[in-house]
């Protein structure tokens, strides 16, 4: 009974959260605010490429000139490698304009989906289909 | 998406299977489909906590207790990644049978004489299976646990090797979802060598203390052999970036600080 009991509340709000998870990073999704993409340009302050993900920091001025200290993640260095990123991607003052994921409670902090660079190269966090193929002879 | 340099059963559509070599594990191995198919953010790969009521598992109400004690950032129960007590993200050991449960990753298996190594991508770790003969030790409270457990190998035929694993350390969880175990939890693995290029492994879980009946949490999950040139990527688990990354990200993404309760 007490199992039973339990699980159909487990259950109840699964359905709900199931709803609301997304596919990618390892630390948890609950905070994030699942579909809301913000698009920003601002200038890289710092790229860290360390476990258990790595994460880019950049200053976003507002039309006022406010600046917003902005800090968003990616996944670990050996899935970003896997999708083209690298320890030195970034260096303090590149222009970027980022896509972002943010987090539920309005903080400058999110989760980065594509990040584009003046020349139009374009990094992003989602996996892209390999081409069949590819892969070393055995 | 692919590790560089890594073969994938979609860059063989046409391969015609080569015959399995007798009684050999010996290679580097990785997930057949792709590398993220052994990734299992969610749970157990075939039990994974997504509300669906065939996924339910047969806890005990010790069983299921124990499962509300764990704070899980994902599944059905989970909280922000600042608030869970998850033991990986802190560095501690993710431990055996997690390690083929949630970041299962790139493996390589070193077969010698009396036992089988296995080094795993995923944190830098390694398991020893014993293959001598030796009758895994008797499960009681003089029994040290281990994070890694206890663990005999045999052929069962020339293709298929299973192993035997307990003694496994209780603060450890089954997987990402923070699925408990009890010291009492047995682990099956059965790796089926399939092909030259193939191994499938199946994990069977019997915990009489916490679930009322055995369970498969992998079901012939499907492993490639990779050119022996293979370079493992290395991953590790740092406390130092862990906390860094802690205080600068996961923190203020919780709104919550490192003195808050966990």
């Amino acid at each position: 009974m007490y199992t039973s009991h339990i699980m159909k509340q487990v259950l109840a709000i699964a359905f709900v959260l199931t709803l609301l998870t997304p596919v990618a990073a390892h630390h948890g999704a609950a905070t994030f605010d699942s579909g809301k993409k913000l698009v920003m340009e601002g200038t890289v302050v710092e790229w860290t490429w360390a476990n258990p993900h790595c994460f880019l920091k950049f200053d976003v001025t507002d039309a006022s000139g406010t600046v917003k200290h902005w800090i968003a993640e990616t996944s670990n260095p050996p899935d970003m490698f896997n999708r083209g990123w690298a320890r030195n991607s970034f260096k303090a003052g590149d222009r970027v304009t980022v896509t972002v994921e943010p987090v539920k409670n309005g903080s400058p902090v999110g989760r980065v989906l594509q990040v584009v660079f003046p020349d139009g190269k374009t990094l992003s966090t989602q996996d892209a289909p390999a081409v069949p193929g590819e892969g070393a002879r055995l | 998406m692919r590790v560089p340099g890594a073969v994938y059963d979609f860059d063989r559509p046409n391969e015609k299977p080569s015959p399995a070599p007798r009684r050999e594990l010996s290679g580097i191995w990785e997930p057949a489909l792709g590398p993220g198919d052994a990734i299992q953010a969610t749970g157990a790969k075939a039990m994974p906590s997504d509300g669906k009521p065939e996924h339910e598992l047969p806890f005990t109400p010790e069983g299921l207790e124990a499962w509300m004690k764990n704070k899980p950032a994902w599944g059905v129960r989970m909280v922000p990644s600042a608030l869970s007590n998850d033991p990986v993200p802190m560095c501690d050991p993710q431990g055996f049978p997690r390690i083929l449960l949630h970041n299962f990753r790139t493996s390589q298996i070193v077969q010698l004489a009396n036992q089988v190594l296995v080094l795993y991508q995923f944190n830098h770790k390694w398991r020893n299976i014993w293959t001598d003969g030796r009758a895994l030790p008797k499960l009681d409270d003089g029994l040290e646990p281990r994070w890694w457990g206890y663990s005999a190998g045999r052929w069962t035929d020339d293709y298929t090797f299973v192993v035997e694993t307990i003694g496994l350390d209780e603060r450890t969880w089954l997987d990402n979802v923070g699925r408990p175990h009890s010291f009492n939890l047995r682990v099956e693995e059965r790796y089926r060598r399939i092909d030259r290029d193939h191994l499938e492994l199946t994990v069977t879980l019997t915990d009489p203390t916490f679930y009322t009946r055995p369970w498969v949490a992998l079901d012939r999950l499907r492993l490639r052999l990779q050119p022996p040139s293979f370079d493992i990527r290395e991953m590790e688990c740092s406390p130092t970036e862990t906390a860094k990354y802690n205080k600068e990200f996961a923190e203020p993404a919780a709104g919550v600080s490192a003195t808050e309760q966990k």
